[in-house]
């Protein structure tokens, strides 16, 4: 990779958190978390609200201890080292701008608190200012810019020291649809241009797929799985990470055998192949498989594919795809996306078959 | 529309505090404002008097003195009862309020003479230094500018803590947190950070203070021992002692007239809401 010449670069951290746990009184709100981010990488922890993310993202920083576990940073424990001296770079949910100050000594606040020299200071705001893109708004005080404009000042701010990891708490969440891409867009940017390792925090699961090199998944203070977008979307370990990032069609399974890389079980007496990338522990499981991997056809596809008979029930539009409403012979409704280009409409009413190729589809654990 | 009836039913509301008001306050001092004009005989006399006489001035001058020393100190102290008793343990939070709601339990009568026994030449501090070995003629702490000034400070500091203790209140924490997290010192956040968003209700209170303070009698009757007059003093002396009811009014009117450039200086500053807090 050529950023890697960067000299920002040479400076991204890697980072492992052993065995973490954090208790409030009685409440954990993290529980046993064991987690390493490699050098440069931009990991994203996702998860619903009150997740423990915030609590695992101000572990990281150093504003609040753990009640159990290590920190290690670059094979130092950090455990015990506090926030001023980390100095990792963050951008607060909410911003945190300091409100007296304007744009340019917002920016150059950690520089000065560095020593830098004025002449150094001046140029690497300057710089930095241009690079977000807030040249004109210089002189501002922060309670006179937009959403987005803020929430520029405050990458600008967390990153214009160079620090070795950025944390990100829900940057986004406050501006609207069309500016949170755009920003999306920026900080992808920016973690390519400075190859920082960035620690971002959502619980928006499409902003987590699109942006990460490796998302995590909370829930209740757990660690559910880390993993690269893809395998997290397409081989969930359990049901909870199957359904919190995106749609997903659940069809029980009667009798499962394991064979090698694959699973077979039977719902409503047809065989369905599917992915094993699990290990069931008890004999009840059900078939997985996302919305758009399905499609409908008149006669059921036989090569490499798992075909069920469905009734359909009606229809979403959602212009570039149609979503349709299907419900089983034995009475479990199912959901299949398809591109509105390139299938011609579907009767309501009319019995359908719907196949999926066998490796879109994975085993999960019944209930859990 | 709606605009305008809102407003007017909300003055409505406020009538019988104008009421009030306006009987209470603003027909007595145009009946001082009257005497100042009048008496002994119609004119400027009084007011050409104020500017020559140097008794009158030097009065003038204390005051000024004696307020802005005061009010320096109030805000001091104020500062730090408020810092402990907004970001402080528990207990410290628990005393702290003590400290703040306790004097006003007290009249302003007792605690100058509560004061007085302290301070004065035979009171609890000098008895114990000389028992002690420490001096050996009492320190002249009451009965002067000094114990006035004690005094008055002791009086003024829970006025000035609430105002300040809500602009610290209403700091994002999330700000401080920020700073740390950039490698700032905790005395560079305290003065870079914390501090200048305080300025808000450190005006506040130092307005309240000075105004309060130049209006002072009691306080400096008794710990002054009537070698530190206030302008409050000298009035109460003009129209009681000396029947020189012209005089006293002219520089009642002259003390008003200052407050209202004061505080209408102070408006154009910072919004009133800061100043409550
Ligand atoms: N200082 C605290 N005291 C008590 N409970 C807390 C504290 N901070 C967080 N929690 C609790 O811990 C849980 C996780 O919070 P948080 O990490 O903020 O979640 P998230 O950022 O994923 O929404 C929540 O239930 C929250 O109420
Ligand atoms: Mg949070």
């Amino acid at each position: 990779m050529p950023q890697s010449m960067q000299p920002g670069d040479a400076k991204a951290a890697e980072i492992k958190a052993v065995s973490i746990g954090k208790t409030f009184g009685a409440f954990h709100a993290l529980k046993n978390l064991s987690l390493d981010i490699g050098r440069g990488e931009f990991l994203t922890l996702l998860g619903p609200s009150g997740s423990g993310k915030t609590t695992f993202l101000m572990i990281l920083a150093g504003f609040t201890a753990p009640t159990t576990g290590r920190l290690m940073m670059d094979g130092k424990d950090i455990t015990d080292v506090p926030a001023e001296d980390r100095s990792y770079g963050m951008v607060f949910q909410g911003y945190a701008l300091f409100p007296h100050l304007t744009v340019e000594q917002n920016i150059a606040f950690p520089l000065k608190v560095r020593g830098r020299s004025s002449a150094d200071v001046k140029q690497k705001v300057g710089e930095m200012v241009a690079r977000v893109g807030l040249v004109g708004h210089e002189k501002k005080l922060p309670a006179k810019l937009s959403g987005g404009q803020q929430q520029r000042v405050a990458l600008a701010r967390a990153l214009v020291f160079e620090p070795s990891v950025l944390l990100l708490d829900e940057p986004f969440s406050a501006l609207d649809k069309n500016l949170r891409e755009m920003m999306q867009q920026e900080v992808k940017r920016l973690h390519q241009e400075t190859g920082t390792t960035f620690v971002f925090v959502t619980h928006d699961q499409s902003e987590a797929l699109a942006l990460s090199s490796r998302v995590a998944i909370f829930n209740h203070g757990e660690l559910l799985q880390v993993g690269k977008p893809q395998d997290v979307y397409e081989r969930p370990s359990n049901r909870f990470v199957a359904e919190f990032l995106g749609e997903i069609n659940l069809l029980p399974l009667d009798t499962v055998e394991l064979n090698g890389e694959t699973a077979a079980g039977k719902f409503e007496d047809r065989t369905i192949i599917l992915n094993k990338s699990i290990t069931l522990a008890g004999k009840k499981a059900v078939a997985a498989v996302r919305p758009e991997h399905m499609f409908i056809s008149a006669s059921p596809q036989t090569s490499d594919c798992n075909a069920i008979t469905c009734r359909v029930e009606g229809a979403t539009y959602f212009g570039a795809s149609t979503k349709y409403h299907l419900r089983t012979r034995s009475g479990t409704s199912l959901a299949v996306s398809m591109p509105t280009a390139s299938t011609s409409p579907i009767a309501p009413q009319s019995d359908v078959w719907v196949s999926w190729p066998v490796h879109q589809g994975f085993l999960l654990p019944d209930g859990g | 529309m709606i605009g305008k009836s809102v407003t007017s039913r909300k003055i409505l509301l406020l009538a019988p505090l104008l009421l009030f008001l306006g009987l209470a306050y603003v027909v007595p001092f145009l009946g001082v404002v009257r005497w100042s004009f009048t008496m002994p005989e119609v004119g400027l006399g009084q007011y050409r008097a104020l500017m020559t006489d140097p008794l009158v001035q030097s009065v003038f001058i204390r005051t000024l003195r004696i307020c802005l020393i005061v009010t320096a100190a109030v805000l001091v102290t104020a500062y730090a009862i408020a810092y402990v008793w907004v970001r402080g343990s528990s207990v410290q939070r628990m005393l702290a309020e003590f400290c703040i709601l306790v004097p006003f339990w007290i009249s302003v009568l007792t605690r100058a003479f509560g004061w007085l026994a302290m301070l004065s030449n035979r009171g609890l501090i000098n008895t114990w230094l000389q028992s002690a070995g420490i001096i050996s003629e009492p320190l002249a702490l009451a009965r002067n500018e000094l114990g006035v000034i004690i005094g008055m400070t002791h009086f003024l500091i829970p006025f000035a803590v609430f105002p300040i203790a809500s602009a610290m209140r209403s700091i994002d924490e999330r700000v401080l947190l920020a700073a740390r997290g950039m490698g700032a010192s905790r005395t560079r956040i305290f003065w870079t950070v914390f501090v200048p968003l305080t300025y808000g209700g450190l005006i506040g209170a130092a307005l309240i203070v000075f105004v309060f303070a130049l209006g002072f009698f009691v306080t400096p009757a008794i710990l002054g021992g009537g070698r530190s007059v206030m302008v409050a003093e000298l009035v109460y002396l003009r129209i009681f002692q000396s029947p020189d009811w012209g005089l006293g009014a002219a520089i009642s009117v002259v003390l008003v007239v200052f407050i209202g450039i004061l505080l209408a200086l102070m408006r154009r500053f910072i919004k009133p809401a800061h100043m409550i807090g």
